[in-house]
């Protein structure tokens, strides 16, 4: 028999599965975290059975039925917990936020894993300069905002901060400091980081930064 | 606000212009429809789209929408006393979106691939992952429909729109292929479905013809190899 228990496959440094976890507690929702042992060697039965077609991390399961890919599953829990509210009340604001959600998902963590995925100081410097302009892009959406989501912290900013946890990293790779380049965006990462919801599942920065080291070894790029 | 105050900036031959329309049609929305050249973009689309530079665009009054998955949901919420697009369940709505990402990010871009790329081991790669594809829906559209005629149950929902405007581009390509990328016995949903979707009163006329197609598909490979060795 389902009950309404809500379950969360989860892989401890994936930005991914950092949104969903961000959108339940803004929710203030109880949840389960069924960490992946060894999911880049070895996934689990459960993982491979809930989403059979990816075998990704994050998964949401609610009352036994699981729900797959991280933007769809922050659209499910803000549906399913209505207050507070994450996306805007009117059809145009949730479209806006949805295009830009869209575009970050096309564009941004694609972008700053070619830095650390890059050979050469040439390749290294086209990859920073593609990064770079798009958060130069988000800095527009931004605007004079606390928040892209508008005056609180929304939708759009949980897609966003989940992928910026691997920014110190980028940066590293990059030798680059965002706060450099946009001081806007920079200032809304800080903002957001602090927030609880944000700070108590982000993975500490340098032991992202470590895993992605080992990711470059076992890629063979060092 | 006026009905005709809804606009779409597209072309009569991209499936992604198609499901705007389909999208309205269903709503009963009365819209003018700005035909677009992509090889010369217009003003209104550079203006309107300057993120992506690309059809549809929705126009509604003052606002702008971009993304045809993100417009048809923006007209499933504007327009919510018609009939629904997205399903009310939450679950199944989930479920929907899964699919509507699915098509666009891993099965789009391989019957994009099987009409547009050169060489046997591209196709051929291309092939597999397309066909691969339709067994997935063949089954999901057997979890989704309960035994109704479309992925939306008795009326055109959004997978249906989703996967539906790529059938005319679908049939093309068996064509130029001598494939069955819907096959009767592999999958024979598929094939009833896309007999129903076709027939829809809301779809018929913003389906391309077969034939029509496969001219401006030779057209627009052309022009790609052209604009590729310049």
């Amino acid at each position: 028999m389902s009950t309404d228990k809500v379950i969360l496959l989860d892989f401890w440094v994936s930005p991914f599965s950092l949104r969903p976890k961000i959108a339940l507690a803004e929710k203030s929702v109880e949840f389960e975290i069924k960490e992946e042992a060894d999911l880049l060697g070895n996934k689990s039965d459960l993982l491979l059975q809930s989403n059979p077609i990816y075998g990704k991390v994050p998964v949401l399961i609610h009352k036994g039925k699981p729900i797959c890919e991280s933007t769809i599953i922050v659209s499910y829990i803000d549906e399913t917990w209505p207050t507070p509210a994450l996306l805007p009340p009117c059809a145009y604001g949730k479209s806006t936020a949805r295009f830009w959600a869209d575009y970050i998902d096309k564009k941004l963590f694609d972008a700053g894993s070619k830095i650390w995925m890059a050979k050469g100081e040439e390749a290294i410097k086209v990859a920073k300069k593609e990064f770079i302009e798009i958060l130069k892009v988000l800095e527009g959406v931004l605007g004079e905002k606390d928040y892209c989501s508008g005056e609180s912290f929304g939708f759009l900013d949980i897609i966003t901060i989940s992928l910026a946890s691997w920014f110190y990293a980028f940066e590293q790779y990059g030798d680059f400091k965002i706060e450099d380049e946009c001081p806007k965006f920079s200032a809304w990462m800080k903002r957001c980081f602090q927030r609880e919801s944000v700070a108590k599942f982000v993975p500490e920065p340098t032991k992202v930064y470590e895993f992605v080291g080992m990711l470059r070894k076992m890629y063979g790029i060092e | 606000m006026a009905e005709t105050d809804v606009k779409i900036l597209g072309t009569r031959s991209s499936p992604f212009v198609m499901r705007s329309q389909i999208a309205l049609k269903i709503k009963s929305v009365d819209y003018e429809f700005l035909e677009e050249n992509l090889v010369k973009k217009s003003i209104l689309l550079l203006q309107s789209n300057p993120v992506h530079k690309k059809v549809p665009v929705l126009i509604h009054g003052d606002k702008l929408i971009c993304e045809s998955l993100v417009i048809i949901q923006y007209i499933d919420e504007t327009w919510s006393s018609g009939p629904s697009i997205l399903p009310s369940d939450l679950y199944d709505r989930a479920v929907a979106r899964f699919w509507a990402n699915y098509i666009d990010q891993t099965w789009f871009p391989s019957l994009f691939a099987l009409l547009f790329t050169k060489g046997e081991e591209a196709k051929g790669k291309a092939i597999k992952q397309l066909l691969a594809g339709m067994e997935l829906f063949e089954d999901a559209f057997k979890k989704c429909s309960k035994g109704k005629a479309f992925f939306g149950g008795d009326s055109i929902g959004y997978i249906d729109i989703t996967l539906g405007c790529f059938l005319a581009w679908i049939r093309v390509s068996e064509k130029f292929n001598g494939l069955a990328i819907l096959d009767t016995e592999k999958t024979p949903y598929l094939v009833s479905w896309a007999e129903k979707f076709c027939a829809d009163s809301t779809v018929k006329e913003v389906m391309p013809e077969v034939d029509k197609l496969a001219e401006f598909a030779i057209k627009l490979e052309a022009h790609m190899n052209a604009s590729a060795s310049n």
